[in-house]
């Protein structure tokens, strides 16, 4: 499993970082997704998946 | 059939209306007829609200929107001054969100967890010298994220009495006109004369950072400082006071909440789920015809959200009208969904987070001073909840 993010499209909302923190995180200045694990871990792909789902504008997606 | 009309009254003060809950278990979507005479659509069911609004199609600019009930939502319809960026479209949007989701982080939430738990000390503190019965909303639900955002913003707490005041008219649906434009006149004045100040005496918070940053003129300043001001008072407070009187009257769930530190995170999405106290909206309307589910919503049309409606869902929240704060409730809308999703949404979460458990500890035996029938809701505001909420202890 491998995931993208757009930081053009996202709009900070922290639903990733909230989610799955060790998979996200946000920028300092403006907030937008930040990948940490852009293959995650096998027992974060939980987590991972259901932040994807979460995510309010479509800034992250599973490849 | 005739075409549905809004608002819906509800029959009980937790539950959405009857009425809606019927429609959306016969459709996801619904012909509506607006305030002004435009036929647009009422939606009830989850998956069609989500794509809603998470489509390119749909703007929430009021120049183009309808209002489905008279009032706050047709005043809307006039001149949105700068800086409302709720009220604009990507990429206008855009530049204001990004300037401002930096302050709104998970980590930087978290780093204000000490002081909101102080804050919250402090109005407990304050409870337990006055002894019981007060009304909490004005002993604790509402000065806790009063604080917080005043704080955050540097908006000195002392001014909060006219901005509050003028607040409380702008949400309320039977203000006449003349009024709210008046209210809305008097808190940017505020808000320009303190931005004004700040340019000169720049201090270590959220507005001066925004001044400093030089992207935003003063008018802008004044639109997104209101923006703030007014959604760090109205939310957070009345979902601790309707929360509250939820858990009350849902005694099992208030000891789960209270006894259970492991319960406490998942039980806010929850009674975020529950009581959805965004009930009159969001409004979107289509620039381009769309099909939803099937449905061609046609370019010009106006698409209000049902939100409790949504939020109890049985395809997407099995057994949906309980409230129970073990479900797995994320995904609930009440923050919305798309580009406008709620942008202090980690802080509202912080703040409950830490209140609800601090209430329920420090006052074991909390209960209500009155019947539950006799708690006064908010069905005449944009925001729901309670306008009071007297309790003892």
């Amino acid at each position: 499993m491998e995931i993208k993010a757009d930081t053009t499209v996202c709009i900070g909302a922290g639903m990733c970082a909230l989610t799955a923190p060790q998979v996200f995180d946000q920028s300092e200045d403006e907030g937008t997704v930040v990948l940490l694990q852009k293959v995650p871990s096998q027992e974060l792909e939980e987590a991972a998946r259901r932040a994807v789902t979460l995510c309010p504008s479509g800034a992250i997606s599973i490849v | 059939m005739s075409d549905v009309t809004f608002p819906i009254a509800r029959q009980r003060p937790l539950d959405p209306p009857d009425e809606a809950t019927e429609l959306r278990q016969r459709a996801a979507m619904h012909r509506m007829t607006y305030a002004d005479g435009h036929r647009g659509w009422l939606v009830t069911g989850y998956s069609a609200a989500r794509a809603i609004l998470a489509h390119p199609h749909f703007s929430n600019r009021a120049e183009v929107s309808h209002p489905p009930i008279p009032g706050r939502f047709e005043r809307l319809r006039t001149k949105t001054p700068p800086g409302f960026f709720i009220r604009a479209d990507a990429p206008e949007h855009t530049r204001y969100r990004k300037l401002l989701t930096g302050q709104f982080t998970v980590r930087r939430m978290k780093a204000l967890e000490p002081r909101i738990e102080e804050i919250t000390n402090a109005c407990l503190d304050d409870m337990a010298a006055a002894g019981g019965p007060v009304d909490l909303v004005q002993a604790f639900a509402l000065p806790i994220p009063s604080l917080v955002i005043c704080e955050l913003l540097g908006v000195p707490y002392a001014d909060r009495e006219q901005f509050q005041e003028d607040t409380k008219l702008l949400v309320n649906l039977e203000t006449k006109a003349e009024e709210s434009i008046a209210a809305l006149g008097r808190s940017m004045a505020y808000l320009a004369g303190l931005i004004k100040r700040k340019r000169e005496e720049p201090a270590d918070d959220l507005l001066s950072g925004l001044i400093e940053g030089g992207e935003l003129d003063d008018e802008e300043l004044t639109g997104v400082g209101f923006l703030l001001l007014v959604a760090g008072h109205e939310t957070t407070a009345n979902m601790l006071g309707l929360g509250t009187y939820a858990l009350l009257t849902n005694p099992d769930q208030l000891a789960a909440m209270r006894d259970d530190p492991s319960v406490v995170d998942n039980g806010v999405e929850e009674l975020l789920r529950y009581l959805t106290i965004v009930h009159l909206g969001p409004v979107r309307t289509a620039l381009e015809d769309v099909e939803i589910e099937g449905t061609t919503i046609r370019a010009g049309e106006s698409a209000t959200i049902h939100l409790p409606s949504v939020n109890r869902d049985a395809e997407r929240f099995p057994g949906g009208d309980r409230l129970d704060l073990a479900r797995p409730a994320t995904g609930h809308m009440t923050f919305g969904h798309g580009i406008h999703q709620c942008l202090g949404q980690q802080l509202a979460r912080t703040e409950m987070r830490i209140a609800y458990p601090a209430l329920l500890r420090r006052f074991p035996g909390l209960r209500l001073a009155v019947t539950p029938e006799e708690v006064p809701m908010r069905s005449d505001m944009s925001i729901y909840g309670v306008h009071r909420l007297p309790v003892t202890w």
